[in-house]
This record gives C-alpha cells, structure tokens and sequence, in this order.
C-alpha cells in the first residue's frame, strides 16, 4: 500500500464485515511515533483463527484463499521497528462485551515508514460504504487533535437522511479539510 | 469548524425531497474495495464516481456502491455497471476513466466497449 490510510481502509472493512455497529480509528502521534487503533464492536474471532490471522493463508474472503490485509499492515508497522498487534474477543463467548482491537506502532522517522496519507479520503469512503455503521475518527497530533463522530451527525440528522447523502459526504470532507487547516 | 446547524439545514433539504428507496436507482455503479482494489488505486475511483454523480444531479437514478473481492486482482481497480439485467465490467479504472464512464455510459447510455474486461481478454 501507497499510503498507510489505505490500510485504514482495507482493515476497517474487516469490522464492517464482522458486523461491528461501532468502528474506532484512533491515531496518535508524537514527532518521532504514529500508534493507529482500529477498534470494533463485532463477533470477534476464536483463539484458534486470532492465532493464524497475520498469515496470508488465513482469509474470510470466499472467492480465494489468500487474505493481505493485516499481514501488509503487519509488515507497514515492523518495516520501520514497530510493531502489530490483534486482540479480540467472540460473540459466541463474550455476548455482551465483543470485538476486535488491531494495534500497529510506527517509528515515522524510519526510513521504511509509509506515509499515513489521504486519511479524510478513508473515512469518507468508509462511511460512504457503510452509512448504517457508526464510526469514530480521532487523530491527536502534537499540534491539534481532529475528531469526527457519526453519532453525533446522526443524532442532528435523524432517522430519514443516510449519512451516504452526497450533501453530507461532502459536510464530512469539509469538516475534516478545516480541522486539519493548513498542515494536511 | 463546520457546524451543526449546516447539517440541520441539509437535513431540512432532503426531507422536501421524496428520498428514494433502496434499490430505487435505475444504475447502479459497484467499485471493489477489498485489499487488492484499495491497493491498486480504488478509492479514488470511488471518490470520483460519488464526486460526479453528485454534481450531475443523479443521486436519485444512480446509487454508488463498494463491494468485495470479485476474484480477478490482476485487474483492478474493478467497476461494474449493473442496469436492469444487464452488467458491464470495467477493469484498470482511474479517476479519469470514471469520468468517462459517467459521460459516456451512465448519461449517455453507450459503454466504453475499449475499457471492458472483454476488449483485454481479446
């Protein structure tokens, strides 16, 4: 991947697909380390496929039997020291307190370190496609902390207007563009 | 920082409108999401298409989708176009294509024969 956003939004799809009603992005930033969470409240996983999910011969997909997404997060995270790192806890087991926890660790003055890129582009196309999925994005950077939480536009917005409504795709972008001001 | 009352006001303005129905479109626009689509350039493919239909006023006749891993990596970013029972695949989508295949397939009602799957397996 290009940009680590993409990753963003190829491993959020994996919540949207054990069907998570909540998906967490959080990225925090010091100038020398980026830690991006992705946290969901879906079905979770056993302990037995948690324990294969980082090889490439592990999938969910139906069509083949090959899935990249975590390992190419995975190898992004330890191309530059860091590192990956799954949680997670199965409905079948945990009824009232499921999900899946993706933690990576960056070293961003490495130089293997993917640029984290057009993130706004991600929860755009994130909410795009999943406009009955709730999702919180909050990236604390030394200098200012950008937050976008579905809830809240869903609460001004009701029951009638999906969040996928151009006029409000575009509401999320802008509000997005303006809280990273200048330095995005 | 954008405010809540916009998004009242945008609220206010879609419910003048008859909001259609799932399924309503008589379009429908599929980009493939899964890793090997979001690798090979899809998101802003998806963008444009969201982008253009907007701007041309089609929300309501045309609905914009995302969907999985359809089996041919090699050729993504892979966009199809479903109409009535008819389907045309896509294949090598970029932002420019896109724009072209709203022009020229979605509005005009002629896909580009040069862009599908079938011309590159030809």
């Amino acid at each position: 991947m290009k940009e680590l956003s993409l990753n963003i939004l190829d491993i959020a799809q994996n919540s949207i697909h054990a069907e998570a009603s909540l998906v967490e992005i959080l990225l925090t930033e010091t100038e020398e380390t980026l830690k991006l969470e992705i946290k969901d409240d879906g079905r979770g996983m056993s302990e037995e496929f948690l324990s294969r999910v980082t090889d490439p011969f592990s999938t969910t997909r139906t069509t083949r039997k090959v899935g990249l997404g975590l390992p190419l997060l995975k190898l992004a995270a330890e191309q530059t020291g860091g590192y990956m790192e799954i949680t997670s806890r199965e409905r079948a087991l945990h009824p009232e307190d499921h999900g899946t926890e993706v933690t990576a660790f960056f070293y961003k003055n490495h130089l293997d370190f993917t640029p984290l890129g057009d993130v706004i582009s991600t929860v755009v196309s994130l909410v795009q496609g999943s406009p009955e999925v709730d999702f919180l994005f909050l990236h604390e950077m030394p200098e200012r902390t950008v937050r976008l939480d579905t809830r809240e536009i869903r609460e001004v917005l009701g029951d009638e207007v999906p969040l996928s409504s151009p006029d409000v795709l575009v509401w999320i972008r802008e509000s997005l563009v303006e809280q990273y001001g200048d330095g995005e | 920082m954008k405010s809540l009352e916009e998004l009242k006001a945008i609220r206010e303005r879609m419910q003048n409108k008859v909001v259609l129905r799932e399924g309503g479109a008589e379009k429908r626009i599929v980009v493939g999401m899964a890793t090997c689509g979001i690798a090979a350039g899809a998101r802003p493919v998806l963008n444009t298409f969201v982008e253009e239909i907007a701007n041309r006023g089609l929300t309501g006749t045309v609905e914009v989708g995302q969907t999985g891993c359809i089996g041919m990596c090699r050729f993504e970013p892979i966009v199809e176009v479903f109409e009535g029972d008819q389907r045309v695949t896509y294949i090598y989508v970029d932002s420019a294509k896109a724009k072209e295949i709203v022009e020229k397939h979605i509005v005009g009602g002629q896909p580009i024969v040069e862009y599908t799957i079938g011309a590159a397996e030809k």
